[in-house]
């Protein structure tokens, strides 16, 4: 019986389990045979000897993949070298990596001849050149070589050509055939088919040029960048449009175009074809015949009406006005209108096929325009109008980040060309795509410093760490005394009682040398002493003793207490991108004397915290030393103490952000002018006046004021509250 | 029966009912019975469609070697070798992927064929196990259709995956005669191992014409940037071998070689790296002396000593990727099986999906020429991020080299990007590991802007029915310079609001919006009305913030538009004794919340809130009529990853003859309830996304020694 009845059981389980197997599908079909016959798929079949069939290749021949009588590696490059050159050229086979391996990467311009004035455009690009820190004027020193002449426009109808290139570049030692050289091109043919013939033979040269078309286009060799125009600023640059992030976008036009139509020729396909997507509404799409001088000749029906639509509307207005761009090819196929409607936060809809994008290297345009096909024009409203309006602001934000971070000036530009050749030469030591899309940018991401998100300010919430939970305290000293006041003793003894200290620097930046280590307070906390060059860039030097991520900058005559440092290192936690400190300062428009002002009173604002007593990232040590041109930096060197406010220009100018003044205990005796024992009033005015020119200078340098003001304070939660304090977590900075 | 019951009872808990004799025959009938309709359903389900549908069912039982024979007449055509200069714009036929709301291309498979030349010899392999499962997988796929006329793109059934088992001049011919085939439009070829002696072409050389190529091994010349699309070679080994993830961490060797048959110049730069850098460097090779059955490629060997292949890689940091004949390797695949990061040394090689992979973060790349200088740059990569590539070099494997149908699916979504680049999936997407996609957030208000002050706020008062205190509330928020309108929710459906000549006048708009249904969510539905980024939420008895404290609320906000800015604090602990979390509202010296009964946020957090609220949140928070304070604060937090702001000391908040009426109890009650709040929207949200802080904002001269009059802000503070 208890056999059966397991029988049974176990007939009763196969049976369920076959109808599972075989059967559940069918059932499920059958429930909804009648209306779905005629759909029923037919997939790919499930072969019955599926599981016999024999592998693509012998697992053996897969791991052995190699035949000993082939090209030895060294014969295969050098066969490369003969067949891979112009325009096939590659870095590998076209590039003389060696050259960069001293000096590591240098550019030489070349002199520029008195007899062929050059462009503004392209003076513009050769000054970037000669200010970044990558100049060199020795050209046996030199990586990558830049030509005197003007190879920006190449329309042989142009005013600004230039004749003969050929015969001038034969002529110069160092070409070489055009090895580890870059040209520089914004117009390259001309009527009627604008080819992209630049009229000389480019040979090995790395070429930069605007309206790249994909074919001719040598991948991880060439650069194409961005057409911009003649008033392009040289530095700095004009922000962004975006003032807001508003949701849903309520900008009264979905998208808008307003250009040029070409009756015939190369373009016209496109161009010709836009009208027919205005609706009037919210897309406006205006077209004018009149252009050329013989437009009238091939003019059609609806050139009149248009020409008068045309006429009613105002370009900015509809650029500042509209979500969507059209940015199609006009005769080549990059335009001004690209930049135009980036700084817009006009989303570009790109209709410019062939087109390879500027940067395209480093830059993920998916994030920031809507890539459409010439082909596909009239589907592009409906494609516009499905994209989420969170995905619309993300696409607006974007926008002004590549604006502002790669484009806004000629140096931007110039810079990002350089730093993508850079990457190339040492591919372990170069950027992810990652940080060139995410702020602030590759620009202002060294990769000599490090390659981890997570040792940058800047990444910590994308990459989901946290920056390091001690800090390095780090005391300059400059008095003459050469043995240790009482200040700094003091100061040692409450900086090494914060529980968040891990150890304790001192720039010794005296004449006289350091005194022995048994002068030195007797402490549990790590302390070393750096003798520094007595310069005062010394003090953002990036020593590689510094360890953690948080940088305690002190001046020896700060007096803090340790609840003061354990507070403010707790905020920095939050802000790490950012000068954490006390003692803070302010600028403002002086619109009397048409300059900046620089004040140290008391006021409402504040936007420079004093690096005498700060929190800030060690990055910044090394973007700083790194990144900033060494013209800057003598600049800094030269007048008496500057370095503070450069330091926070720098930041300001990475972060956009303010910096953030934490509570202190009581009004520090003001720092700057009392410091200096015995020197009268008159010593303080003048170190007063020359911060000012000092930051005058620097606003020169970066082409705008990049510092930025706060109306707060971040104060313990209860601070001064009328609680006991026992209550309170920081009693000592309310004494 | 008895005894057999109670021998089912002793073995735990009976798993068949005890039966009773009369019971037995009613039982086994009930079974027989089941059992004769399931065979009935079962021989239903084979028997109509083998009748009605021939072609569709019957199909599947087929043979591989069953399939329609071809003859290919030696002289019919031959498809133009592939054209270099092919892009998407030039060679594509965009017109057959037309606009459509799911943003997906569909894709057509060809019937499988067996190709025989003129003397009925047959021209390749019929069809491998890869390709038959790359095929199988596209089949399964959303992308599949089977109405060619509906297709997008056309995949052949010619499996082309090994060059060195197909005739080259046939199997173009076969392409060629494909129905669609139109030179190649269209056309999606897949291939692995292209080439073949002495020169080992870096791309398939079957003449293709158009037809775009899925290859392993391309060289950036051979490679046509945004038409072709990179591939692996497959390892046939990741089916076979379970490798379990190893974590992060120090192994035993530094740098690894395992390929066999390199080319013996790599070889002594190899053993020149090992005799520099001793036992770190360990350089495998084909073991010369193994038993019979053993089978080679399991293996490895360093002088006698053995290794199981591909174990061994899990063994090591870095492993290293050379070029063979071809530039494509399967063992780049079981590098990232074992989490090992590839150091790959092949000149020109175009990485696998490099068009979406961002290699530099899962491997190190060195040209060829700077081998001797391996060791020193790796040593230069900081231990933290080689914890990071390893895991990276793990998910590549995992997401895209792991199976025939990853690789298939993979290549095909690239192409899709393509074609509709606007629902393209993002860098973070192809990228990011699951591990870092959920620890990750992207604000989205990510851009440093501090908006112009002369926008202002606007104000949002909710209200049922105490329109005295909603009236000196309105009074007083009006008298905020940057106050720029107001906006009354009247929340209650059984009252009218009272008449406009009853409303206070103030100098901005005034606008009242009635809802229907008193719902707490009411307060934060993204109004159109809103034309401000900045809303200011505020109770309608909250009458004790002055006008300084608001306009100072708003500077703050301005300052950190994206966070929430709010007046009284409050925070979550960690209950240790309930293991669960708990609302704090003391005096206590950290925030995590700020109640929105006054706070300054970002409209953008309306509108998440309205349709971005994960899970039943809203719901329960409507149904329950509490605590949307602590889910707007939940879901700030969690989308932008920041805490909030504090502003202005701890005021006293309710009117003190609010609070006074039942004290304790009722207050108690409400703690309970919004700890509940807090354990409910955490497991909602899978994690706790509050960020606690130390800190409050108060303006920069709050009770220094300075005469008030020159202060911004003096009137703060005051209780």
């Amino acid at each position: 019986m208890q056999a059966r009845k397991k029988y049974i059981f176990l007939t009763f389980l196969a049976s369920w389990l076959l109808l599972f197997l075989f059967g559940g599908d069918r059932l499920r079909r059958f429930a909804l045979f009648s209306g779905r016959k005629a759909e029923a798929r037919r997939n790919w079949p499930r072969w019955t000897d599926r599981f016999l069939l024999k592998n693509f290749a012998d697992p053996e021949e897969l791991q052995r993949d190699g035949d000993p009588s082939l090209l030895s590696p060294r014969e295969r490059h050098a066969a490369w070298l003969s067949v891979y050159k112009n325009s096939r050229c590659r870095m590998e086979t076209c590039f003389d990596f060696s050259r960069c391996e001293k000096n590591g990467f240098k550019v030489f311009t070349y002199p520029r001849e008195r007899d062929q004035p050059v462009s503004e455009s392209y003076s513009k690009i050769l000054s970037s050149i000669e200010r970044s820190r990558y100049y060199t004027p020795k050209a046996e020193e030199a990586c990558l070589f830049i030509l005197g002449i003007d190879t920006l426009d190449r329309d042989h109808l142009s005013a600004q050509y230039v004749q003969d290139v050929d015969e001038k570049i034969r002529g110069f030692s160092l070409w070489n055939g055009g090895r580890n050289h870059l040209i520089f091109n914004l117009y390259s043919g001309t009527w009627p088919n604008y080819t992209e013939d630049l009229g000389f033979d480019i040979g090995q040269a790395i070429l930069a040029k605007a309206s790249f078309d994909t074919e001719r286009f040598r991948p991880g060799f060439d650069i194409s960048i961005p057409l911009f125009p003649k008033d392009h600023p040289q530095r700095g640059g004009e922000r962004g449009w975006l003032y807001q992030d508003s949701i849903p976008p309520k900008k009264k036009y979905l998208l808008v175009f307003k250009g040029k139509r070409y009756l015939t020729g190369i373009g016209s396909g496109t161009r010709n074809a836009l009208h027919h997507i205005h609706n009037g509404k919210d897309i406006i799409s205006l077209t004018t015949c009149k252009h050329g001088k013989d437009w009238e000749k091939h003019k059609d029906t609806r050139c009149d009406k248009d020409n008068v639509d045309y006429e009613k509307f105002d370009y900015r207005e509809l650029l500042r006005n509209s979500t969507f761009c059209i940015v199609p090819r006009g005769r080549r196929l990059g335009s001004f209108r690209f930049l135009e409607a980036l700084q817009a936060a006009c989303i570009p809809v790109l209709l410019s096929d062939g087109w390879e994008l500027p940067f395209a290297e480093a830059i993920d345009w998916g994030k920031a325009t809507i890539v459409g096909s010439e082909r596909l024009l009239l589907q592009i409203p409906s494609a516009v109008r499905c994209i989420h309006p969170e995905r619309v602001l993300a696409f607006q934000q974007q926008t002004q980040f590549l604006w502002d971070a790669y484009f806004s000036s000629v140096d931007k530009i110039v810079h990002t060309t350089l730093e993508i050749i850079k990457d190339r030469l040492s591919p372990h030591r170069s950027r992810s795509r990652f940080l060139w899309n995410a702020l602030p940018g590759g620009l202002l991401v060294l990769p000599d410093f490090s390659t981890h998100l997570g040792d940058f300010p800047f990444y910590h919430l994308q990459h989901g760490s946290s920056p390091s939970e001690k800090f390095t305290a780090f005391i300059r000293v400059v008095s003459q005394a050469g043995s240790l006041s009482q200040h700094i003793l003091r100061l040692i003894q409450a900086v090494s009682g914060s529980q968040y200290c891990a150890q304790i620097l001192v720039l010794w930046s005296c004449e006289k040398p350091p005194p022995p280590s048994r002068k030195w307070p007797q402490t549990t906390m790590p302390l070393t002493i750096i003798q520094g060059r007595r310069k005062l860039s010394d003090r953002f030097f990036p020593y590689g003793a510094i360890q953690t991520d948080a940088v305690l900058s002190l001046d020896e005559h700060i007096s803090l207490s340790t609840s003061e440092v354990d507070f403010a290192f707790v905020v920095w936690r939050s802000f790490p991108e950012r000068i954490v400190g006390f003692p803070t300062r302010s600028h403002f428009w002086d619109a009397e004397r048409g300059r900046w002002g620089y004040t140290s009173q008391w006021t409402n604002e504040l936007s420079i915290v004093l690096t005498a007593a700060a929190f800030y990232h060690r990055y910044y040590h090394s973007l700083f030393t790194e990144y900033l041109p060494v013209g800057l930096r003598d600049l800094v060197d030269g007048l008496a103490a500057c370095e503070d406010i450069l330091m926070n220009v720098l930041v300001a100018a990475v972060t956009k952000l303010p910096p953030i003044k934490v509570a202190q205990k009581k009004q520090h005796k003001d720092t700057a002018p009392q410091q200096v024992k015995g020197t009268a009033g008159a010593a303080g005015s003048r170190r007063f006046s020359q911060r000012q020119d000092c930051l005058n200078q620097l606003v020169d340098w970066f082409g705008y004021m990049p510092l930025v003001s706060s109306q707060l304070r971040l104060d313990p939660v209860l601070f001064k509250d009328q609680v006991s304090v026992l209550r309170k977590k920081y009693p000592r900075l309310e004494k | 029966i008895m005894c057999a019951s109670a021998k089912y009872n002793t073995r735990g808990p009976a798993l068949i009912p005890r039966m009773k004799t009369k019971h037995r025959i009613y039982y086994i009938t009930l079974f027989s019975i089941v059992l004769l309709g399931l065979i009935a359903t079962g021989m239903f389900q084979f028997w109509p469609h083998s009748i009605e549908s021939s072609s569709d069912w019957t199909v599947e039982k087929r043979s591989v070697h069953d399939v329609p024979v071809v003859k290919l007449p030696a002289d019919s055509p031959i498809p133009e070798r592939g054209d270099l200069s092919c892009r998407m714009h030039t060679c594509f036929d965009v017109y057959r992927c037309g606009f459509n709301p799911k943003n997906k291309i569909k894709v057509y498979i060809y019937s499988l064929k067996k190709y025989v030349d003129e003397y009925g010899t047959s021209v390749s392999n019929t069809i491998s196990r890869e390709y038959n499962e790359l095929l199988t997988a596209i089949s399964d796929s959303e992308f599949y259709t089977d109405d060619v006329n509906r297709a997008c793109l056309f995949v052949p059934s010619i499996d082309l995956l090994n060059q060195n088992v197909l005739r080259i001049k046939e199997t173009a011919q076969a392409l060629a005669q494909l129905s669609r085939w139109d030179r190649g439009t269209n056309h999606l070829l897949f291939n692995m191992l292209p080439g073949g002696p002495p020169d080992y072409n870096t791309a398939l050389d079957v003449p293709r014409d158009r037809a775009l190529l899925a290859g392993g091994g391309f060289s950036t010349w051979t490679y046509r940037q945004g038409y072709d699309v990179s591939i692996p070679v497959y390892s046939p080994l990741s089916g076979e071998v379970d490798l379990p993830e190893r974590g992060p961490g120090p192994r035993r060797y530094f740098i690894l070689s395992s390929q066999m048959a390199l080319h013996p110049e790599y070889q002594s730069e190899l053993e020149a790296l090992q005799t520099e850098n001793g036992e770190s460097v360990l350089i495998l090779d084909k073991c010369t002396n193994l038993s019979d059955g053993v089978p080679a490629v399991r293996k490895r060997c360093y002088k006698n000593q053995v290794f199981d292949y591909p174990q061994v890689l899990q063994e090591s940091t870095f492993c290293v990727v050379l070029r063979g004949a071809r530039l494509g390797q399967a063992v780049l695949s079981d590098v990232l099986q074992a989490g090992c990061v590839p150091v790959i040394i092949a000149d020109s090689y175009i990485l696998p999906f490099s068009e979406v992979l961002d290699w530099k973060r899962a491997s190190v790349v060195i040209p060829e020429e700077k081998m001797p200088e391996m060791y020193s740059i790796l040593q230069s990569i900081p231990q933290r991020q080689i914890e990071e590539m390893q895991r990276q070099a793990r998910w590549f494997w995992e997401a895209y080299f792991r199976s025939m149908k990853a690789i298939a699916l993979a290549t095909l979504q690239i192409i899709n990007d393509r074609i509709y680049p606007y629902a393209a999936i993002s860098y973070e997407e192809w990228n990011d590991p699951p591990a870092v996609k959920w620890s990750s957030v992207s604000n989205p208000l990510f851009l440093p802007l501090i908006p112009p002050q002369s926008q202002g706020f606007t104000a949002i008062v909710l209200t049922y029915d105490r329109v005295e205190s909603l009236f000196r509330v309105i009074t007083e928020v009006s008298k905020v310079p940057s106050l720029s309108k107001l906006l009354v929710v009247w929340n209650n459906q059984n009252k009218n609001p009272p008449e406009d000549s009853l409303w206070p006048k103030i100098r901005v708009p005034l606008k009242v919006v009635r809802t229907a249904e008193n719902k707490l969510s009411n307060r934060f539905f993204p109004y159109d009305e809103i034309e401000t980024e900045a809303v200011l939420a505020i109770d309608d008895d909250i009458i004790m913030l002055t006008s300084d404290e608001l306009q100072f609320g708003y500077e703050v906000w301005r300052e950190f538009p994206d966070r929430l800015v709010g007046y009284p604090g409050r925070l979550h602990l960690w209950d240790h004794e309930m293991n669960k979390w708990k609302y704090e509202s003391e005096w206590t010296n950290e925030v995590s919340m700020v109640l929105t009964g006054a706070a300054f946020y970002h409209k953008y957090f309306n509108y998440l809130y309205t349709y971005k609220m994960p899970g039943d949140i809203k719901n329960w928070v409507d149904a329950h009529m509490n605590c949307e304070d602590i889910a707007m604060n939940f879901l700030v937090a969690n989308v932008t990853g920041k805490s909030v702001i504090k502003v202005t000391p701890r005021k006293k908040f309710k009117c003190p003859e609010c609070t006074a009426i039942d004290g304790l109890s009722l207050d108690q009650t409400h703690m309970v309830e919004r700890s509940e709040c807090i354990n409910k929207f955490a497991s909602v949200f899978g994690t706790m996304p509050l960020k606690v802080v130390e800190h409050r904002a108060d303006p920069v001269l709050y009770k220094d020694d300075f005469p008030e009059k020159l202060k911004s802000f003096p009137n703060i503070g005051s209780l």
